[in-house]
């Protein structure tokens, strides 16, 4: 189960509301996620140098680590979480999320060169235009990138992401891949220039580096993202480079995930997106990207649709077992970021009709959904049905049946004293 | 001869004031006067008080200060009026002494460091810590703060002696009664019995062990585990196969690949034998469908699903790899309903620690019929937990891969005053059952919990080494009671 690490003052402020630690933690229990830690930031750096535990000042921040499902990508930052428990609470509604609506000639374009095809076939890209990052937005984005890494992207070998400040690039971007003594540029966090060969031996006493280069080391060519000006993006899925790193003043993010997996690609540059709009200028607006690959063919990113699902309201309750009306069903799953109107099928039965947003990629099946309601209605709000009741085995009674304590105590005695050696008589 | 002493001392004399004085005074050693008034003590002959003192003494380092000198004092003499380079002084010491003395006269302001010459800075200087250290050795006392000095630069450590002060006891005589410890029939037909004191019993010693077998505490909960199953009418499914395939492990339960615990972090892979040869083909084929492209409701996890992985051999994550085979066989004959139960072992790849072992024990219930909701499983699960004597019972959302909706289990422990995770359920997912061939309106409620959390909160067991594994602490396997999991 992952876990993440907020700020609990920051989260309290996102959330709109200050909460006590045990009602932090009941919110928590009824939406399905726990409160697994209370740390502070500076307990964390004394805990990874194996410092000795010093008295906690009054100023020291306070860290809430939060563990969250294993398939629920949106939460994997405090943005993503804060919004999720302000529309579970009813603090507001579930956002639109929307592609720039900009012309085909006016986006910005990536190609994709053929040779990438051996390495990392795939690119997906997208633009948050006017974004505003102050220090805990700009750090909650670097940690939610690699929780995606560790997580969805499979430590990077599915997929990687690199965000870039594009006012510093030129596009239309290409995305190739050379020979590693041909790559040749100045990566993040160091001073001169490397060739990609070079790069590869720098980093292997690099701790956090050195577990990537497999992933593309022993390949004759490497990923590579360029700009019109030949100016490296970035070395997927190893390093950005140092010219389009992203800074507090950064004001327009180009992001460009390269994946071996599509499907995780676009999941995760969903995720990236969706969060961090809220930041931009047109909040929860996205600019999209055109990617062409060799053959010719074109896909705008990033891909914003709704996945509709159809539910019959009678699936819902009968599953759960609670009776609930259509009005309450669709008004528990907006609690729960899922979309829903009724509609009245053809033998006038109740369906629900679920728009499921991008940022809800773990709703595979009606199932999922019946599953939200029981969450927004309160797992602990459900009647239990009582075993020799309501339950039918094979149209006869529930057996439910229990030994008479003396007999079933005598007998464990007899056991222990048999043990012992003596012989029952 | 020091029992003679004490007791006839004390006959004439109300008490002995100090232990380490009267030893002195009389000729005799402490230790042997101490383990006398112990045993005295013990009888109630005396009634012994404790004395502790705490000396002041020096240590290795301090005795060889006291005889040559501090290490500062050393150095600054091996200085000549005009001054020495740093090398030469450097060989002139032994290398401990010149690091120790170099810091110490530096701090002291008696020397100069300068680029090519070490130089007195002051013309003469007195030893104090020489001095202060001899007058501890001579036992003089000396003023708190010399005292913290020379502790800090571990040259003086306490040392503590025990003594006793000593009076009369309850059953004080001048000379110890010897105590018969048994009744023989000489003494009874001579009548020497009337004048005889008599050792009294003790009920509380041990007694004589007793061999004999012992069973382990696991399994006896195991028992009782198994017996309320039976009694709420679940069959046992027939758990023994330790090594199975991926895909009756994972793949059938609808787990992607490439899902973390299916990494070798997590999961024990089989080298010998590495894989699979047999698995029902068209079953595996309507599986790899499921998770490519959905279908049966779903939209799949969009990824290509690989039959490499899937014949991969492992030791089994969790026992619902068995469950999962007894569902498909029950799918492949027309339906009736079950009722169905397993505790047994699982293995996986995680650390080991104090609550925690690669191989523990998993209980697992299901119940497969048509129109279960989520309400017959809170119903089941009230049931169940109220004979392990848990009857306040909540459920917080979870996630597992093979079910929605998913809950995690809770239950309020008194002794804590806490709730505690006791247990993890849910309902199937459709895209497990129904490529199975079950029909559509089947649904399968389940539960789990591991058995060894139960017995170490039973038994009062922290480390769970203790309980089972190569490390099993065999004292606790014979002296462990009665499990009346299910009785009261």
């Amino acid at each position: 189960m992952p876990t993440i690490s907020v700020g609990r003052d920051r989260l309290f402020v996102a959330l709109g509301k200050t909460y006590t630690q045990e009602e932090f933690e009941d919110l928590c229990f009824r939406f399905g996620i726990e409160l697994d830690d209370v740390t502070t930031e500076k307990a964390i750096i004394r805990k990874e140098k194996h410092l000795e535990e010093e008295e906690t000042s009054e100023d020291e921040e306070v860290i809430y680590k939060i563990e969250i499902p294993a398939n629920r990508y949106d939460l994997l930052c405090l943005e993503g979480i804060a919004q999720a428990l302000r529309i579970f609470s009813g603090q507001q509604e579930m956002p639109k999320y929307n592609v720039a609506n900009i012309s085909r000639e006016s986006m910005i374009k990536m190609l994709v060169k053929p040779e990438t095809a051996s390495i990392r076939p795939y690119v997906v890209c997208a633009v948050l235009r006017g974004i505003t990052f102050d220090e805990g937005s700009y750090n909650s984005f670097i940690d939610l990138q690699d929780k995606l890494h560790q997580n969805i992207c499979c430590r990077r070998t599915l997929v990687a992401i690199g965000t870039h400040d594009l006012d510093t690039l030129h596009g239309p971007f290409t995305y190739e891949a050379l020979p590693p003594s041909s790559i040749n540029f100045v990566p993040l966090k160091q001073g001169k220039n490397f060739r990609a060969d070079e790069l590869m031996e720098f980093y292997k006493s690099d701790l956090k580096l050195k577990k990537f280069l497999h992933i593309i080391e022993s390949s004759p060519v490497f990923p590579v993202i360029y700009d019109s000006n030949r100016t490296v993006l970035s070395l997927p899925p190893i390093i950005n480079s140092a010219h389009s790193a992203i800074t507090l003043k950064t004001k327009n993010v180009f992001i460009e995930c390269t994946a071996t997996d599509l499907t995780k690609a676009k999941i995760v540059l969903n995720t990236m997106v969706t969060t961090f709009s809220e930041h931009c200028e047109r909040k929860f607006e996205i600019e999209p990207v055109e990617v062409t690959y060799s053959d010719g063919k074109s896909y705008i990113c990033p891909d914003l649709s709704v996945y509709s699902m159809k539910v019959s309201l009678s699936y819902i309750t009968g599953a759960i077992g609670v009776p609930l009306d259509a009005v309450k069903v669709t008004s528990l799953l907006n609690r729960m970021q899922l979309s829903a109107v009724q509609s009245v099928s053809g033998d006038n039965s109740s369906d629900i009709t679920v728009s499921v947003p991008p940022t809800r990629s773990d709703v595979l099946h009606p199932c999922d959904v019946m599953e939200d309601v029981a969450i927004a209605y309160g797992y602990n709000n459900i009647k239990d049905i009582a075993i020799a009741k309501g339950y039918n085995i094979s149209k006869g009674r529930a057996v439910s049946l229990r030994p008479l304590p003396l007999e079933e105590f005598s007998h464990l005695v007899r056991l222990e004293m048999a043990m012992c050696g003596f012989t029952e008589v | 001869m020091a029992e003679e002493a004490i007791l006839g001392y004390l006959a004439k004399n109300q008490e002995i004031a100090d232990s380490g004085e009267f030893a002195a005074q009389h000729g005799l050693n402490h230790d042997d006067v101490v383990n006398v008034v112990k045993s005295l003590h013990g009888f109630r002959y005396v009634d012994a008080q404790d004395i502790k003192r705490e000396t002041w003494v020096l240590t290795d380092e301090g005795k060889t200060y006291a005889a040559s000198g501090s290490p500062e004092v050393q150095l600054f003499l091996a200085i000549p009026p005009e001054g020495i380079p740093l090398e030469e002084l450097q060989k002139k010491l032994d290398p401990l002494l010149f690091k120790i003395g170099r810091a110490q006269a530096a701090k002291n302001k008696w020397v100069e460091m300068g680029k090519q010459l070490v130089s007195r800075k002051v013309q003469h200087v007195d030893d104090t810590v020489k001095d202060l250290l001899l007058q501890i050795e001579g036992g003089k006392v000396i003023n708190q703060d010399d005292i913290k000095v020379l502790k800090g630069r571990k040259l003086i450590a306490t040392q503590t002696w025990n003594g006793y002060s000593v009076r009369k006891g309850p059953e004080y005589a001048p000379q110890r009664k010897k105590f018969a410890a048994d009744l023989t029939r000489e003494m009874l037909q001579s009548g020497e019995w009337k004048n005889l004191e008599f050792k009294e019993y003790n009920f509380n010693a041990k007694g004589q062990p007793i061999e004999g077998g012992h069973l382990h505490p696991l399994n006896k909960v195991r028992h009782q585990l198994r017996m309320i199953f039976l009694q709420m009418g679940f069959e046992e499914m027939p758990t023994d196969r330790f090594v199975e395939s991926s895909f009756w492990n994972f793949d059938a339960l609808f787990q992607p690949q490439q899902h973390p615990a299916r990494d070798s972090h997590d999961t024990f892979y089989m080298k010998v034998p590495a894989i699979t040869k047999e698995l029902p083909e068209d079953y595996v084929e309507r599986v790899k469908r499921v998770h490519e492209s959905g279908g049966y409701g779903s939209r799949g996890y969009e990824y290509d699903w690989n039959r490499d992985e899937a014949i991969k051999n492992l030791l089994r994550t969790h026992t619902t790899a068995i469950s999962t085979r007894m569902l498909y066989l029950l799918a492949q004959k027309p339906f009736t309903p079950k009722r169905y139960f397993s505790i047994d072992r699982v293995f996986r790849n995680e650390a080991v620690d104090r609550t925690h072992l690669a191989e523990f024990h998993q209980i697992e219930g299901l119940i497969c019929d048509k129109g279960l909701t989520l309400g017959d499983l809170i119903g089941v699960l009230h049931d169940f937990f109220s004979r392990l004597g848990m009857s306040k019972l909540r459920f917080k959302p979870a996630y597992n891969p093979y079910t929605e909706p998913s809950m995690e289990i809770f239950s309020y422990h008194e002794g804590f005053g806490k709730w505690v995770e006791v247990g993890n359920s849910g309902m199937f997912r459709p895209e497990m059952l129904l490529p199975m061939g079950l029909p559509e309106d089947v649904r399968v409620i389940a539960w789990g919990l591991s058995l060894e959390r139960p017995t170490m909160i039973l038994y009062g067991i922290n480390n769970i080494r203790d309980l089972f594994g190569h490390k099993v602490d065999l004292g606790l396997i014979k002296t462990n009671p009665i499990c009346r999991l299910g009785v009261d």
